[in-house]
């Protein structure tokens, strides 16, 4: 093994996800490749700009027909592309965790939500169900939800939006991942909230020595709390940057997501709208390896 | 005349000792053309004071009116056709076997118009999809552009009032200053009116003249957005909320 794979947990060398569609095969991933150590690396770019394609495509989860190729990805080491379907599975939740976009919808909808989180640990740490409670409400509450014990009782359909999203990230922190991949996990919470939370996860990132892919929208937040950003454009990987110096990014797409963001303390009356030049999307993707 | 007017309005949800009281005693109101802005902690009741409105929870009392007719248990057809909801979450709002095209089509057969072939170019157009993506299915879109069908289904039957839960918060940052032009827009020509819940005062200070802060189920403060901008709060939830706010621009400029 060679020294770059030893300290990358992940590396993805030219991945591609495609769709075929009645006028044509649709390209939603266009040949990026990067790598993850144990760190925090954000995906930011605009909607429909392949984030959480690449994110499905990492675990295989991309539902035919759409097709995954790649030269490479590999975990520790091991090329993912070679496993078979049955292997898969034990990488998905045990070694690679995903939280998904959409919350809700990955939660069984007729199960109470705090059986689900009991069920997931029972089946990581063989313990009793009474056991696999007291755990299930202490992880509730380190997503400060209130009144865990209501929580625990209650259907998907009936949670808030952003309890929603916490029950989630407690589910996904169970099996101790290796990698988290984490979509837009705080998307509908209010920077305090959001703020505890990312905490949570800095934590494991820092005392687990886990990687961790957070692809977000929230330019400020992925600023704040990564450390190194790929900006991702039809497909492609347009910049990378030390996410601390994303302010100062040079690509006019990426000035034109930060200039269009609305401010507390600097208000406009029309916002800037992002002028999308063509030659964008053919412009080569940048490595986003270390 | 008055939008939206809500006096002392209780919501909950089961009975008994599993009773949750989800909304309590709240009162708000929204001149006609207002723009009105609903904050605050995660699970204190915003997305179900809209939900009741649209008459979603059938457990609530108190006194809830829009465009000067009071609220019974019922809606008809008539108010749906003015008021119109977006709803926080699109995945499941969104019937995952109706294409775009069937989504918006259905919306505008339902409300009696005919031209419903331009209407729909014209509001995927609005909305920044396009007609590349009208016979697409949900599955086959992004989060974000997802929430843009979800928008364009709302401003389909042209309401007068839009409800908005969380309208901007799947979406990137470029699209939404997109979508959040739009409404301005909107509500310049028609004289719309909006209840917008958000988690972002920046996006509420925006597009909103007055806002409401909600914790645990009450309306804890209400506020002018200047007042807001100008840190001019009497409620220490409200003072710790825009801390935090102004806190993460701060700690996301470059650094000197
Ligand atoms: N089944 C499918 N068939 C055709 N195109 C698809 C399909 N699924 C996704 N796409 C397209 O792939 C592109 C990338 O989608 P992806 O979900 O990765 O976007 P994203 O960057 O996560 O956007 P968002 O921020 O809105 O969630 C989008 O343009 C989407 O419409
Ligand atoms: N159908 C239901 N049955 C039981 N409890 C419910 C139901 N719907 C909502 N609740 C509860 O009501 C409270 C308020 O929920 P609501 O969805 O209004 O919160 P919110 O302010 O919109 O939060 P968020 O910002 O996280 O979306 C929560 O505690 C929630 O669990
Ligand atoms: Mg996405
Ligand atoms: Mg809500």
């Amino acid at each position: 093994m060679s020294k770059a794979a030893e300290r990358n947990l992940l590396e993805v060398e030219n991945l591609w996800v495609k769709f075929p569609t009645r006028s044509g095969v649709f390209d939603a991933v266009r040949g990026i490749s990067f790598s993850l150590g144990r760190e925090r690396l954000g995906i930011v770019g605009e909607s429909g700009s392949g984030k959480s394609m690449t994110g499905r495509a990492i675990l295989r989860l991309i539902r035919p027909p759409g097709i995954v190729r790649a030269d490479r990805i590999a975990l520790a080491g091991e090329n993912l592309m070679l496993l078979s379907e049955r292997q898969m599975r034990s990488v998905r939740g045990q070694r690679i965790s995903m939280i998904m976009q959409d919350p809700k919808f990955s939660l069984n909808p007729v199960m109470r939500v705090g059986e689900q989180i009991s069920e997931a640990y029972r089946l990581h740490a063989d313990t009793s169900r009474a056991a696999a409670k007291q755990k299930s409400l202490e992880m509730l509450e380190a997503v400060k939800i209130r009144d865990p014990e209501r929580v625990y009782t209650l259907f998907p359909h009936e949670v808030s939006g952003g309890m929603g999203q916490r029950i989630m990230i407690a589910m996904m922190m169970i099996p101790d991942p290796k990698i988290l991949i984490a979509d837009e996990p705080t998307s509908a919470l209010d920077v305090s909230v959001q703020m505890q939370v990312l905490e949570i996860m800095d934590k494991l990132v820092k005392d687990r020595g886990m990687g961790l892919i957070f692809i977000s929208h929230d330019l400020n937040l992925v600023s704040a709390f990564c450390d190194r950003v790929l900006i991702m454009y039809a497909g492609r990987v347009v910049e990378t940057c030390r996410a601390d110096r994303l302010h100062e990014a040079t690509h006019p797409y990426t000035r034109g997501l930060l200039n269009s963001l609305p401010r507390l303390d600097a208000p406009v009356e029309r916002l800037e709208v992002l002028k999308r030049d063509p030659a964008w999307r053919n412009e080569d993707s940048i490595s986003g390896q270390t | 005349m008055s939008g939206i007017r809500i006096e002392n309005l209780n919501v909950w949800f089961g009975e008994h000792e599993a009773r949750v009281d989800a909304v309590k005693a709240a009162s708000l109101a929204v001149p006609k053309g207002g723009s009105f802005g609903l904050v605050g902690e995660s699970g204190s009741g915003k997305s179900t004071i809209l939900r009741a409105l649209t008459g979603l929870v059938p457990t609530w009392n108190g006194r809830m009116e829009v465009l000067g007719q009071p609220l019974g248990k019922k809606r008809d057809r008539g108010f749906y056709r003015s008021v119109q909801m977006v709803f926080q979450d699109p995945y499941a709002s969104l019937h995952p076997r109706h294409s775009v095209d069937q989504v918006l089509g259905e919306t505008l057969s339902l409300h009696g118009f005919r031209d419903i072939d331009e209407r729909i170019s014209k509001l995927l157009d609005d909305v920044g999809l396009g007609d590349a993506f009208r016979f697409r299915y949900p599955h086959q879109l992004s989060g974000g552009q997802r929430q843009r069908v979800a928008v364009a289904r709302a401003l389909a039957p042209e309401p007068e009032i839009l409800l908005l839960d969380e309208p901007t918060s799947a979406l990137d940052v470029s699209v939404q200053a997109e979508i959040l032009n739009l409404l301005s827009d909107l509500r310049k020509e028609h004289n719309l009116t909006y209840l917008m819940v958000s988690h972002n005062l920046a996006v509420v200070g925006h597009l909103c003249t007055d806002i409401a802060v909600m914790q645990l189920g009450e309306i804890v403060e209400t506020l002018s957005v200047e007042k807001m901008r100008a840190q001019q709060t009497s409620h220490p939830y409200t003072r710790h909320l825009l801390a935090s706010s102004l806190g993460a621009i701060k700690t996301s400029q470059p650094q000197e």
